[in-house]
């Protein structure tokens, strides 16, 4: 079975968000980034199964030469090999261009994209990859179990969890569930040596286009001092978002 | 040219937020001087659409769809809006709308902005407010296809009503093509508000010292007609399901009013809950940093202040 795991590189979880060049781009001056941690559920699950299937996990990324540290990552995490389509994305719908694009080629049985990245928040790759290339689709995905050709997964619902099987090729929004934080696995120093021999093959973009473009990034308003109210008086908490926030 | 939404039901009954992709489309609508056009799928009574401006009913109604499946139900918007000529479609950001939308764009070639929390600040080009990372920004988009799709933030525009009088309804058939991926079922609560549809979450953190305290929350949550939700930690301890797990890798919420009972306030935790309108903490340490992101805050003991607090509600809603 061949695996493909999309990689998204994206600032830590904890970083401070700013914009440079009249607001029009992402400051990414003292930013640590890391595999977007969607994709690294994805990934860590994609893992599980080269270890009981013999899978063949290539990781890939659409980005310039800064996000290689993080494919490296990967390739200490466990898979076997990576990708770099060389460009700098203009919105999702290119990225997902892209991949369907070096999927025609490589044909894998299971495509994996966390369900969305935390930067852009587009929650839009995995289903146009599926789109593009006709396969089935499971996104907040929380379970997932491929046997032979066939594979069952569990979607996350608003209020639940539907269950669904279907026939490989399948693309998977991948998210918390399909395994758990305490799964994810941190490399050790035989990993981190291991996936410096890997391949890492860097290969030219076509010809996609974007269909969006980002014009400007603002930062929410800030916000008024909360109004703190004293534990023995719950009545005016009561009477203030009543008459105040006119939320009750 | 027309604008179309994809109008929402469950067990017969029109979602909120049809009625708001309803009153932000009827906006559009009137902006552009295009007509309104709702898709419903199985839905028989379709009239509350008129109150809120809805030019054109089209209902899909076919047993084929009795069964959501991303790839019918995208291939029926899809079907729908090319058929009407349409230039914008607007859908919620409920899962099932957030699952079919990439679909519906790469069938119809179309630009897609998802998390939209505003209306459009202009419409040639179509240029769009939306929330990113994670809600600790916003951008300003510019769709450029000649069709495009807008995924509207749920409860970010409210819902308006404006009585039409002449609202059209017609029927469609819309060919289902095959598909090996089938839904063997679905395990869902009934009868409990989600997280996405609530008007109110009540969210407990670490500060409940374990899941055997949750009937606190519980029971504020029941008196205010809530969702319950809570913090990464208490998902990752298996306190509770990650289901209710809100932050950035979990929930968005997006509430009138969203209360935390001991929830510290990580960054990832203040990103999600950041588009709810108004935010209440309970928490007995004064230095959580949820104190700096909320509009109302007790600084007290949870096991205190919260028996106390569904008490006086409870008073409160009763009288």
């Amino acid at each position: 079975m061949k695996i493909l795991v999309c990689i998204s590189h994206v600032p830590d979880t904890t970083s401070k968000i700013n914009f440079v060049n009249d607001e029009s781009a992402f400051d990414t001056n003292g930013v640590q980034f890391i595999i977007n941690p969607n994709d690294e559920f994805g990934l860590t699950r994609a893992i599980w199964m080269q270890q009981k299937h013999q899978a063949e996990v290539t990781v890939l990324t659409v980005g310039d030469i800064n996000c290689e540290p993080t494919l490296r990552k990967c390739l200490a995490i466990g898979a076997n090999k990576a990708f770099r389509i060389d460009m700098q994305p203009t919105d999702g719908f290119q990225v997902a261009q892209e991949i369907a694009a070096h999927c025609k080629k490589e044909s894998y049985d299971l495509i994996i994209a966390g369900r969305e990245s935390i930067d852009y928040n587009g929650a839009m790759v995995p289903g146009m990859i599926a789109g593009l290339l006709n396969y089935n689709f499971v996104t907040n995905c929380t379970s997932l179990e491929v046997e032979g050709n066939h594979a069952t997964a569990s979607r996350e619902i608003d209020g639940g969890i539907e269950n669904v099987s279907c026939e490989l090729p399948l693309v998977i929004g991948a998210q918390k569930g399909l395994v758990e934080e305490k799964d994810l696995i941190i490399p050790n120093m035989r990993g981190i040596m291991q996936a410096r021999q890997k391949p890492l093959e860097v290969i030219p973009a076509t010809d996609s286009v974007a269909k969006s473009s980002i014009l400007k990034f603002e930062k929410p308003a800030p916000k008024g001092a909360v109004k703190l109210i004293d534990a023995d008086n719950i009545d005016l908490l009561i009477d203030l978002l009543h008459n105040e926030a006119k939320v009750i | 040219m027309s604008i179309v939404i994809y109008a929402e039901t469950e067990n017969g009954k029109f979602k909120k937020t049809a009625f708001e992709l309803a009153s932000y489309g009827r906006a559009i609508a009137d902006q552009s001087g295009t007509p309104l056009l709702a898709v419903t799928i199985n839905q028989d009574d379709t009239e509350e659409l008129a109150r809120y401006g809805v030019d054109k009913v089209i209902k899909v109604n076919d047993v084929a769809f009795e069964e959501f499946t991303a790839q019918s139900y995208a291939e029926v918007v899809s079907t729908i809006a090319k058929e009407n000529n349409a230039n914008i479609i607007v859908l919620s950001s409920s899962a099932n709308a957030k699952y079919i939308a990439p679909l519906v764009a790469v069938s119809l070639s179309a630009g897609y902005a998802s998390n939209v929390v505003a209306l459009p600040d202009s419409l040639a080009p179509l240029t769009l407010k939306r929330s990113c990372f994670t809600n600790k920004a916003f951008n300003t988009t510019s769709l450029v296809s000649g069709v495009n799709i807008i995924g509207l933030s749920n409860n970010s525009y409210g819902i308006k009503e404006h009585p039409s009088s002449a609202m059209e309804t017609t029927n469609s058939s819309v060919s289902l093509s095959t598909s090996s991926l089938k839904v063997e079922n679905i395990d869902k609560v009934v009868g409990k508000v989600t997280i996405a549809d609530a008007d109110v979450v009540v969210s407990g953190g670490r500060g409940l010292k374990g899941p055997e305290n949750w009937y606190l929350i519980e029971d504020l949550a029941e008196t205010l007609g809530a969702a319950t939700a809570c913090s990464k930690p208490v998902s990752d301890m298996g306190w509770r399901p990650h289901s209710e797990h809100v932050g950035q890798t979990g929930k968005p919420v997006a509430s009138n009013l969203y209360i935390a009972i001991g929830v510290s306030g990580a960054i990832q935790h203040l990103a999600g809950i950041n588009s709810s309108k108004v935010k209440v903490v309970v928490n007995i340490d004064p230095e959580a940093p949820f104190f700096k992101a909320a509009d109302y805050g007790i600084v007290g003991d949870a096991f205190e202040v919260v028996p106390q607090l569904i008490e006086k509600l409870r008073a409160f809603k009763s009288s």
